[in-house]
């Protein structure tokens, strides 16, 4: 449509003047960038500099800018110009704070300056200002999966905020597991009693809410769709299936309790005065503030309450984890007891008692009640006569041989996630069955049920990341699936009390709103939040390789019934692994694509090789290795004039095109700088960073190929606080480069 | 004069670290009006101050450089720094605050060239690395400081070296007429978020931190193990600059604890067992470390990281609460106590020892102008009576990050719930 017409404006403030020459940055800016208004400003980033580029985009028709002069981290509220593209050349962070202010030094520093002028003017020439994704869906309704205490919150929330809430429950009542407490721990000061379990309130409340339609002895049939416009299939058990318009999912599935028939040492079905922490709290129900009987009607006199068992477990064979509630249960239970006839034994047996917060009140108002808590770890429970023996090692008293009789044993199990099928596995399953003999022997393993039933090319639920429960694992960014608007909350993303799982719902439904608002404005999720690029493939130019539906680290590439990619934008977070795994080059995004970064290496001015002057291109995550390179330079950390960085969306965008490239039009070396990955991985778009790195282990046989030696290509882990030691390993590569060699591939 | 866009459908978020970042953001990424007030001249707060995060033992400036590129990219935001609410009146749905903006002396026209920093010589304590060392009277208080502004301490005000640094910018940037100014701005909801501080350690008088210079706490031990912190990362012990490899950990130093924190301040466990790495990873086998604890609560998913650390065989644990820390002629700090499994009475010389220092609110609920509901330890508790004011984060309960920021988040929803009410009513 209209012209486009493109500017270069290069500062000469922070001491750029001084040390450049701004003449021949100029001139690499008209000649070679061929930029059609070049201005040098002495403060472009004051008022008047600033003023100076708006006028141009209002009366010049400017509407591509390469802004030549602090990092792109740098003074971005000045420069913010939303209808224009604009790129940054970093001459401060990026080349004069990183390099001596030496005669010698002062020709190498400005070809670093000019290279990066230059690469500024074919980047902003090779982009489009993204106009939003199109292919948006305004629904704005909520489904929420699961209606227990984290299900039921989500649902209040949400619709205390004007959102109207589908809730699926696959029982014919509300309340999951919270509904079966006699009591539960207190969430309020005091702290030091019991409270009522409060489910009948929050039924109560979803009932009356008009907002709020709840399915119960439902589940999801099916999901389709994409953020803003899921179309999802409600399966009712009385038979017919219902079809809702869905704008964003909470997935509040909760957890099943560890099966306590694998502890068998520990009495679980041996004898039925061994139960588990639900078992209480029936008999306790039973009671109803009575005293407590047994099965048998026999009343408890004296009750031993094992703590972590079948958790926290080295050995493999139980849960490895602490399920962090049931410390506070036990000493719930045993006021129970307390409560009822003080007279009762009650004895906690730990290893470490785990009480946070305010549950220390708690805790000390039990030992008040005359709760007795000892540490020991329990090796065995015996049925004895009309009751049980605990065997222990007491680690106070240190006495292997321990031993308390017990009318009543209440085991603390712990929880398992409802989170339906790990699709990780079922990925890798066909693999090794390929590997052939044991394919066929019978798996026992009970196959879990899908829970969402994602019509996704990637499989029908929400990743899982350890031991089944679908945390993110990230710290800063707890509510982060790998799936677009579905978030998961409550003890289905990691263990937790009721108190935590309450405030857990009540974000997990500010996120699921936040991503229906979005979807509707055609704008990405977090961490790209509010970015309107999208990615777009030129599907005459596929091949159906099907790299980027196996890629995505989100699911949102799925196939249509020619089998080519189909995007679905508002699943998409804008992290260009699929550009990156792209074979053929036909994904790109507005403003980040193939030609963006690749038409950089390719301005970036390369000398012949008996000039002893050798290029490196860093191919950096802008997250963290970027920053980190700022850093540095911020605190006068020098580092080689032959090295150029472009930074990348992520690791995992990176296509190999751009190192082949670069090595055959006479570059020395690559640095690929990302961040961890594996189990602790750092990566902010997941996988990105490993995708990228498995891709990039191919490369060594495309130098292989081209006759070049390994070492041409390295690959550095990165992480944001590395300011003294990336510029180190940048001067040992810069080094080892010039060890062996110039390129044989310049000049052609 | 500052000028604030607000209206009764903005939300004030009160505090600029993690917490109040996140409500911020996420409010304002569902579209949301938000006014973000810290007090500090950057944002951050204490979590941009640690040199790792437990389990992962990844950077907290990762997830900072997200948030401060959400916080870039969006519109939705106005940062207020160096600012404090002084007053809050009016109710749900139409406060009016009133915010101090404490002078900078650096205006907008900051390029963060540090020449001003190159004309002062005098040096204040460095509030960022917990007073452990010093920068200039013209500084920019941390590399991610956002904004990424130059700052004036008063220390040099009225001073040649003001002037000097003031003749030093090229920018105009440094504006020592600046005044102390109060804005009112209205508001439909609030979300406190003004985080935790450590215990105060001197109270914990057997422990003798204050007079022992090898008593430190764990949150000044995060600095020691920053490169950007004050020794470059070198674990080194304030009386001699010796490299500390023997390193004792004080669980519960004032937590649970009826005569200082009755609560337990949660993150304690995890940060000592995630200290111990610091550790290993600055003087390998020759690093050890000595964690004196009650329990030791690495709660819920964290179990796997205290197996890996109780493996490591540089790492010893002792179940004790230590009674008492005296000096050797050295300055080597010496643990008493008794360890309780098998009663045996120990005197443990260390080269330093580090205080798992508790967490209590920064403001107490009570100290809030607004009628908001505490619990006695003052963490902000929710209130079904209070309409629009909303506790965020370590403002509420002793959380690690990961709870902060769900706590965060749930407020930030909270906080829209109020002002889409008050949209509604309006439209």
């Amino acid at each position: 449509m209209s012209e486009k017409k493109h500017a270069a404006y290069i500062c000469s403030g922070c001491g750029l003047g001084e040390r450049l020459n701004f003449a021949a940055l100029e001139s690499v800016a008209k000649k070679e960038g061929k930029m059609q208004v070049v201005r040098t400003h002495p403060f472009l980033c004051s008022q008047e500099g600033v003023a100076m580029i708006q006028a141009d985009i209002d009366n010049e028709g400017v509407t591509h800018a390469a802004i030549c002069a602090c990092s792109r981290r740098a003074k971005t509220d000045a420069f913010n110009f939303p209808t224009t593209a604009i790129s940054r050349g970093n001459l401060r962070e990026g080349v004069i704070w990183v390099r001596p202010d030496t005669e010698e030094a002062r020709e190498t520093t400005q070809e670093m300056a000019e290279d990066y002028v230059r690469m500024a003017c074919a980047e902003v020439k090779a982009m489009a200002q993204p106009a939003g994704n199109p292919n948006t869906g305004m629904n704005k309704t909520l489904l929420v999966v699961g209606g227990g205490v984290s299900g039921m919150t989500a649902a209040l929330e949400a619709s205390r905020a004007g959102y109207k809430v589908v809730l699926v429950e696959k029982t014919g009542a509300l309340g999951g597991w919270a509904a079966k407490l006699h009591k539960r721990v207190p969430t309020r000061e005091p702290f030091k009693a019991p409270e009522d379990n409060g489910v009948a309130d929050l039924v109560a409340s979803i009932e009356a809410d008009a907002n709020i339609k709840v399915y119960l002895n439902s589940t999801i049939a099916r999901t389709a769709g994409a953020p803003g416009r899921f179309k999802v299939d409600i399966a009712m058990e009385s038979g017919p299936t219902v079809t809702e318009d869905i704008g964003a999912i909470v997935q509040a599935t909760g957890f099943s309790l560890y099966d306590a028939n694998k502890l068998p040492h520990l009495g679980y079905g041996k004898t039925p005065h061994v139960v588990d922490q639900a078992g209480l709290e029936a008999l306790a129900r039973a009671a109803n503030g009575g005293v407590i009987k047994r099965a048998d009607g026999k009343e408890v006199r004296s009750v031993v309450f094992v703590q972590c068992a079948g958790q926290r477990d080295a050995s493999g064979e139980h849960l490895p984890y602490c399920s962090g509630y049931c410390c506070n249960t036990s000493i719930k239970q045993a006021m129970y007891f307390k409560d009822a006839n003080p007279g009762v034994d009650t004895v906690v047996l730990f290893t470490d008692l785990r009480t946070p917060g305010n549950g220390e009140d708690f805790y000390r108002s039990a030992q008040n009640k005359g709760v007795i808590f000892s540490k020991g770890v329990v090796s065995e429970v015996v049925p004895n006569g009309n009751g049980c023996t605990v065997k222990f090692h007491d680690l106070i008293l240190e006495d292997r041989n321990a031993q308390i009789e017990a009318d009543l044993v209440v085991l603390a199990t712990g929880v398992v996630p409802n989170s339906g099928v790990n699709i990780d596995a079922v990925a890798a399953a066909p693999a090794e069955a390929a590997e052939g003999a044991e394919a066929a022997a019978p798996v026992v393993e009970e196959k879990p049920i899908s829970i969402l039933n994602l019509d996704y090319r990637q499989g029908p639920d929400v990743p899982q990341f350890k031991w089944g429960f679908t945390d993110s694992h990230f710290i800063c960014f707890p509510y982060e699936t790998r799936r677009t608007a579905i978030y998961t909350a409550g003890p289905v993303r990691r263990p937790m009390d009721i108190a935590q799982a309450m405030e857990d719902a009540t974000g997990a439904a500010m996120k699921a709103i936040q991503a229906m608002e979005n979807a509707g404005l055609g704008r990405a999720a977090h961490p790209r939040s509010g970015d309107l690029s999208f990615p777009t493939a030129r599907l005459e130019g596929c091949t159906q390789c099907k790299r980027c539906t196996v890629e995505c680290p989100f699911g949102a590439i799925d196939e249509d019934e020619k089998r080519y990619p189909l995007f679905n934008e508002s699943r998409c977070r804008r992290c260009g692994t699929c550009m990156g795994a792209c074979p053929v080059r036909v994904i790109s995004f507005e403003n980040y694509s193939v030609n963006t970064v690749g038409a950089q290496i390719k301005a970036v001015n390369i000398p012949d090789e008996f000039s002893e002057k050798p290029r490196i291109l860093i191919l950096a995550c802008e997250n963290d290795a970027y920053p980190a390179l700022d850093m540095a330079a911020m605190n006068g950390n020098h580092y080689s004039a032959f090295v150029r960085a472009i930074p990348v969306r992520c690791l995992g965008s990176v296509n190999t095109i751009w190192i082949t490239d670069a090595l055959n039009s006479g570059y020395d070396g690559v640095m690929l700088m990302g961040c961890k990955h594996g189990e602790e991985y750092q990566c902010h778009f997941v996988k990105g960073s490993e995708l990228g790195r498995y891709r990039m282990s191919k490369v060594y046989d495309t130098l292989k190929g081209m006759n070049l030696e390994s070492e041409r290509v390295l690959d550095v882990e990165v992480a944001i606080t590395d300011i003294d030691t990336l510029p180190r390993k940048i001067n040992e590569y810069a080094a080892k480069i010039q060890e062996i060699g110039m390129s044989p591939f310049k000049g052609f | 004069m500052t000028s604030v866009v607000a209206t009764n459908q903005t939300i004030l978020v009160v505090g600029g670290g993690i917490s109040g970042m996140t409500a911020a953001l996420e409010a304002a990424e569902t579209g949301k009006r938000v006014v973000l007030v810290e007090k500090n001249p950057w944002l951050g707060g204490r979590t941009a101050q640690l040199y790792r995060y437990f389990p992962k033992m990844c950077h907290p400036t990762c997830g900072l450089e997200i948030n401060l590129r959400r916080l870039k990219a969006n519109p939705n935001i106005q940062v207020l720094t160096l600012a404090e609410v002084t007053g809050i009146s009016g109710s749900k749905g139409d406060y009016t605050v009133s915010v101090k903006l404490t002078p900078r002396y650096v205006n907008e026209n900051c390029t963060a060239c540090g020449e001003c920093a190159k004309a002062v010589t005098t040096e204040i304590p460095d509030a960022f690395n917990y007073s452990l060392g010093k920068v200039k009277a013209a500084y920019l208080p941390h590399s991610m400081a956002y904004p990424q502004r130059y700052v004036i301490d008063r220390a040099i005000l009225g001073t040649p070296e003001a002037e000097a640094a003031r003749a030093a910018c090229k920018y105009g940037a440094i504006d020592l007429e600046q005044k102390e100014e109060v804005v009112s701005l209205k508001a439909g909801a609030i979300v406190w978020a003004t985080g935790w501080k450590p215990y105060d350690a001197e109270k914990i008088t057997p422990y003798r931190y204050g007079e022992f210079p090898n008593v430190i706490t764990n949150v000044e031990f995060e600095r020691l193990a920053d490169p950007h912190g004050p020794t470059g990362g070198r674990i080194l012990r304030p009386s001699d600059g010796r490299e500390a490899k023997n390193v004792a950990f004080i669980q519960c130093a004032g937590s649970r604890d009826e005569n200082h924190l009755r609560h337990c301040s949660r993150f304690c466990c995890m940060a000592s067992l995630k200290q111990t790495h610091y550790v290993q990873e600055k003087y390998g086998d020759e690093g050890k470390s000595t964690i004196y604890y009650i329990d030791i609560r690495a709660i819920d998913r964290f179990e796997d990281f205290y197996h890996k650390v109780k493996a490591n065989p540089n790492v010893t644990f002792i179940k004790s609460k230590v009674a008492r820390i005296s000096q050797d002629k050295d300055g080597n700090p010496v643990c008493w106590g008794v360890n309780t499994e098998g009663y045996k009475r120990y005197a443990n010389t260390h080269d330093l020892v580090v205080l798992a220092i508790g967490m209590e609110p920064s403001v107490k609920g009570v100290d809030i102008p607004a009628e908001v509901m505490a619990d006695s330890s003052g963490f902000i508790m929710a209130d079904p009576a209070n309409a629009g004011i909303f506790g965020a984060g370590c403002a509420t309960n002793a959380l690690d990050v990961n709870r902060a920021v769900q706590s965060a988040t749930a407020a930030a929803l909270r906080a829209i719930q109020v002002v889409n009410k008050v949209a509604r009513a309006e439209a």
